[in-house]
């Protein structure tokens, strides 16, 4: 299974990101992986909260990430 | 259904409370400010230290039950952890973005004053 195509379905269903990139940083054994999502999902939220609301979409595949980056968590409107 | 057994027992979650309230920055890491076992701990120690603060360190390698623990009484899974004035404030990532804002030495300025 693909661990990076599970975080993506994972963050897609979850927070309805108008974009979203997704990296395996280590090297393709799904361990690390580096994150920049667009949401309107993080309008009105603290870069904290922004930060859960990710991790939290992302509760079962955390178990295994070792270690997961939001590099960035923004609005749309931030975004441009 | 047995449940695993939770890692945030009440004495560990008043330990924590005594932990975060007495010191004003405390960072959980892998680790030692002295000796980081990770990238990410290493980023938010030397963040700290060129900030020029006191802070207290917790390596949490050297204790399962307070790793497991922590990831709970803080509501975030991984680490490194900072605690400003008794609050969570994030781990690496919201810690690095903060800094480069000017927010951290803003809000680490407060604290030290109150």
């Amino acid at each position: 299974k693909c661990k990076k195509l599970q975080v993506e379905s994972c963050l897609k269903s979850k927070l309805n990101p108008t974009h979203l990139e997704v990296v395996d940083t280590s090297g393709g054994c799904g361990a690390s992986f580096v994150v920049e999502i667009v949401s309107e999902e993080f309008e009105g939220k603290r870069l904290l909260e922004r930060h859960r609301m990710v991790n939290a979409a992302l509760e079962e595949e955390m178990k295994e990430i070792h270690a997961l980056s939001v590099k960035k968590a923004v609005t749309p409107e931030q975004w441009k | 259904i047995v449940r695993c057994s939770s890692g945030l027992t009440p004495q560990l979650k008043s330990t924590l409370d005594k932990v975060v309230t007495s010191n004003k920055v405390v960072l959980f890491m892998k680790g030692t400010k002295d000796f980081p076992q990770c990238g990410f701990s290493n980023t938010v120690v030397q963040i700290l230290k060129s900030l020029n603060v006191p802070f207290e360190t917790i390596n949490i390698l050297e204790n399962e039950l307070l790793r497991q623990g922590l990831k709970e009484y803080s509501s975030w899974p991984t680490f490194p952890q900072l605690y400003i004035d008794g609050e969570f404030f994030g781990g690496c990532d919201i810690t690095v973005e903060a800094y480069q804002k000017g927010e951290l030495q803003e809000l680490l300025e407060k604290a030290m004053l109150s």
